[in-house]
């Protein structure tokens, strides 16, 4: 496990203890474990953090659609995604390091499965952001998506016709949008402070 | 060309060497750099534009690092370089016996700083990537702090009879004081610089007055005490930053964006020529093994201090420093004026071998600007280190990289770790709640940081757009992709101008024709059966011009971030329209062929708030709204009485279309909360 995950044995001794926190004992989390986690109450995109602990396409399995519950090693699989980048890796596998998270990244954003990010999704994305700010229009959040989603095509197709339809996002296109941006070095969270963990209720 | 192989900086160096030539030459004293005017007037503005438009993350992102080579580097060089230098003197025969330890270890720390001014001055020009940029530069900035000690102190123990241990031992809680205490010093000033900030909306033009006012009397207070006003400058600058932005006018940005630029061209400049005159007119005394010696070891130092720091520090860095890096960062050690000054403050008394102290430094300042700044673009190019990518801060990106820490936080939070992540989300949310509401004016302290940045890049692309005359050259970089491409249920808007039938033609002739006669009448209804027979062709044409112009104009923002423009009208008809009756325009109910068009007010609540119509265009066009549809949907209401006596045809009302609202707010820039008032109009009302 630790080899093919690549977490050392200590990092994974860690993530056991605060499994066994979340899951109260239990061999298994569902949702509403996550609920107990105080400081997850004021993330405004918590709901698909959740959801991505659930999806089975991160979760390396063949099939589509959420799981109900996830096992430890479930948990693993999940949070390797987010280990550090190694001195010692060569082109092609630091690009499918890369390729990996921001696989991971894209199915946060597309909730419904289908294989692209489409302007109401990415709408969506864009309200629960912004959804820190009661007082905040929706109107606001629309126009910043559909101003996103504009530049993403401009990006990723160039010159369209009036008549041509962008469909959505795909995972292609979502590659090229994060060019500029070094996802491996970003996204990442250190394991280095073991003792510093945090209570549930 | 020349200033393609040598540094700006040398150029400039030669000059101030020229011209002291010259002045020697004539028989005058050539006027040396004193220490006063360069702490005080010329070091300030540089110190100042650069921890003004620090780039906050990649600096925080790397504080860790920087923080090391500040403070452990310069520690090391100074110790290293003294303690050989004394080694030195001892064995240097007659001439250098007589340096005692703590001499060399003051020589040690006044030349083992590196100075952000020539780091800055040889940097801009190579454009290296961005983490080398910040690593060279915020270490050549935070250890100001290092120096002002060392210097202090070394210069202190001088005078002693004997130096105890509970005197080293203060002197190094003294770093703490000095560096914390500088830094105090600024957030302090720079918080009553926001504060004051937020009062200025009726008094834009002093605003600027007030980030220099302020920073400047941070950098003094905390030279007064011995503190680092360098470090107080930064302090002030980076913290009075987010909160001065948002409160002040676009135009108090750009001036003071333009003075800092300036005022730190100019400082550069006068540096390094007045280096070269003190060169030609300061006296010298030049001894071969010293200047040979201390040149060698600082390079040395430098280069091992650079080595078996990165080794340590790449332990606990994700993103290792590359041994490319490390040259980079050992080569950009550079040393300038501070040293020059620091060395000049030396009195005659304590220090009998100043002369012989400040030719080697200027030695070593003059080896780094011209023989390291000369080499280290063709080096950079050789090793092709990562330039600096110019990349388009993008709203994709914003939007990304907010979402990734969002995840990241929540990943932290899961882990049950408190790791960088969740403080900073801790940080920002103690900034949201508490800090941006005392120190932001009005309505903008509760706006999310997404929307700012989406304002500011829909103001920018405005501007250039209005820049660039809107007609005829469309930038290449344009996609044609409209709304229209992403969400075809939207309807198509081929028409932004509706074309009109004969009858319209007539009416809005008519229109014109009555408010262009009575511009100067004050018109209390509106009757369109007043026909003129008088031809107001050239109106008409002008009309149509505008129009024609507009609607490009329009096109191409609704290419960009901009709200989709649905409107049912030309800008130009609305004007029309609302110049033409300043009372509420009732649409009669048998008006089938005319336009309906009402215009919503801004909404008080968000000064720019982004659109306020409804997306979904329901009566388009010369269609009338069916009955059952309310009002709202495509049609603007007229702003009850937008203001009696705007009875010009092309007055625009306040609440005119957004992307023209917009426009205008660039133009006339009335500041983030504009009351109805202080838009000004296109054209100036008439009486």
């Amino acid at each position: 496990l630790s080899s093919s995950l690549a977490v050392t044995s200590e990092q994974i001794e860690h993530l056991h203890r605060r499994f066994k926190q979340l899951s109260q004992d239990q061999l298994t989390i569902r949702k509403e474990n996550f609920d107990s986690i105080p400081d997850l109450e004021f993330n405004p995109i918590r709901g698909k953090i959740v959801h991505a602990f659930f999806d089975k396409r991160n979760l390396r399995q063949e099939s589509d659609g959420l799981a109900d519950e996830i096992n430890f090693e479930d948990f693993l699989t999940i949070m390797s995604y987010f280990r550090p980048i190694e001195m010692n890796m060569d082109e092609e596998q630091l690009d499918r390091f890369r390729k990996e998270k921001l696989k991971f990244l894209f199915h946060m954003y597309d909730s419904d499965h289908d294989g692209k990010i489409t302007l109401q999704e990415y709408r969506n994305v864009v309200e629960e952001l912004l959804s820190g700010n009661p007082h905040l229009e929706k109107e606001s959040a629309r126009s910043i998506a559909d101003g996103a989603m504009m530049e993403a095509a401009s990006i990723c197709v160039g010159q369209m016709g009036p008549d041509q339809v962008y469909e959505g996002i795909t995972f292609e296109d979502f590659l090229k949008m994060w060019q500029g941006i070094d996802i491996e070095t970003k996204m990442h969270v250190r394991f280095l402070n073991v003792d510093t963990i945090a209570h549930c209720y | 060309s020349v200033s393609s192989i040598v540094p700006e900086s040398c150029l400039l160096i030669v000059v101030g060497l020229l011209v002291g030539g010259l002045i020697k030459g004539v028989g005058e004293k050539p006027p040396i750099l004193k220490s006063d005017i360069f702490f005080l007037f010329l070091l300030p503005p540089i110190i100042l534009d650069a921890g003004y438009f620090l780039p906050l993350r990649p600096f925080t992102e790397n504080l860790g690092t920087i923080l090391i080579f500040a403070v452990v580097g310069t520690l090391w060089n100074a110790f290293f370089l003294g303690g050989l230098m004394y080694a030195v003197c001892q064995l240097g025969g007659p001439g250098l016996n007589h340096i005692g330890l703590l001499a060399n270890l003051l020589f040690g720390s006044i030349i083992s700083a590196v100075d952000p001014v020539a780091v800055l001055a040889v940097f801009e020009e190579i454009h290296i990537n961005e983490l080398l940029h910040i690593l060279v530069f915020g270490e050549s900035l935070l250890n100001d702090a290092v120096t002002v000690v060392l210097y202090h102190l070394f210069e202190e123990f001088a005078s002693f009879e004997q130096v105890t241990i509970l005197d080293i031992i203060l002197g190094f809680f003294s770093f703490f004081v000095v560096s914390l205490g500088g830094v105090l010093v600024g957030v302090i000033y720079g918080v009553i610089a926001a504060f004051t900030s937020r009062f200025t909306s009726h008094i834009r033009v002093i605003e600027p007055l007030f980030v220099f006012l302020y920073s400047y009397m941070a950098y003094l207070s905390a030279e007064l005490f011995h503190l680092s006003g360098i470090m107080a400058l930064i302090a002030a600058g980076v913290v009075m930053r987010p909160y001065v932005e948002a409160n002040i006018s676009h135009k108090s940005h750009t001036t003071i964006k333009y003075f800092l630029k300036m005022w730190s061209s100019v400082s550069e400049t006068l540096i390094f020529i007045f280096l070269g005159v003190s060169t030609v007119a300061g006296h010298h005394y030049w001894n071969w093994t010293f200047v040979i010696s201390t040149l060698f070891f600082c390079l040395v130092a430098r280069v091992l201090g650079v080595l078996v720091l990165t080794w340590f520090i790449n332990k606990f860095r994700i993103v290792k420093l590359t041994p490319k890096d490390q040259f980079i960062i050992a080569y950009g050690g550079l040393r300038g004026a501070i040293a020059f000054s620091l060395g000049y403050l030396l009195d005659y008394e304590h220090f009998s071998m100043r002369d012989m102290f400040l030719t080697a430094i200027i030695t070593v300042i003059f080896f780094t600007v011209f023989v390291q700044g000369m080499t280290i673009r063709p080096l950079v190019d050789l090793l092709a280190v990562k330039k600096k990518q110019e990349t388009k801060r993008s709203i994709n990106e914003e939007i990304h990289t907010q979402f990734l820490d969002h995840l990241l936080t929540g990943i932290e939070d899961i882990c049950g770790h408190y790791g960088h992540h969740h403080w900073k989300d801790k940080l920002n949310r103690f900034n949201k709640k508490y800090v941006k509401k005392c120190l932001i004016a009005g309505e903008r302290s509760k706006e999310p940081q997404l929307i700012a940045f989406y304002h500011k890049m829909e103001m920018k692309q405005a501007i250039e757009l209005v820049e660039s005359g809107g007609i005829g050259k469309i930038p290449s970089a344009v996609s044609t992709v409209s709304i229209q491409n992403i969400n075809p249920q939207t309807l198509p808007l081929e028409r932004i101008l509706p074309a009109l039938s004969k009858d319209k033609e007539e009416e809005i002739r008519k229109i014109l024709r009555t408010n262009l006669q009575k511009t100067r009448q004050r018109l209390r209804s509106y009757n369109r059966h007043t026909l003129m027979a008088d031809p107001y062709e050239e109106a008409w044409n002008q009309m149509l011009l505008r129009r024609q112009k507009a609607r490009q104009l329009e096109q191409k923002m609704n290419n960009y971030l901009t709200v989709p423009a649905h409107r049912l009208d030309s800008p130009t008809m609305s004007r029309a329209r609302i110049g033409s009756d300043p009372l509420a325009y009732e649409p009669k109910e048998d008006s089938e062929n005319l336009p309906i068009i009402t215009i919503d007010p801004a909404s008080p609540q968000s000064p720019e708030s982004v659109d306020l119509m409804s997306e979904e265009p329901k009566g388009c066009s010369g269609l009338p709204p069916s009955p059952e549809e309310d009002e709202e949907g495509l049609v603007m209401r007229v702003k009850e009485p937008s203001s009696p006596g705007t009875d010009d045809v092309f007055t625009p009302g306040t609440s005119d279309s957004p992307s023209n609202q917009r426009m205008l707010r660039c133009l006339s820039d009335p500041g983030p909360r504009p009351e109805p008032e202080e838009g000004e109009p296109f054209i100036p009302k008439g009486q």
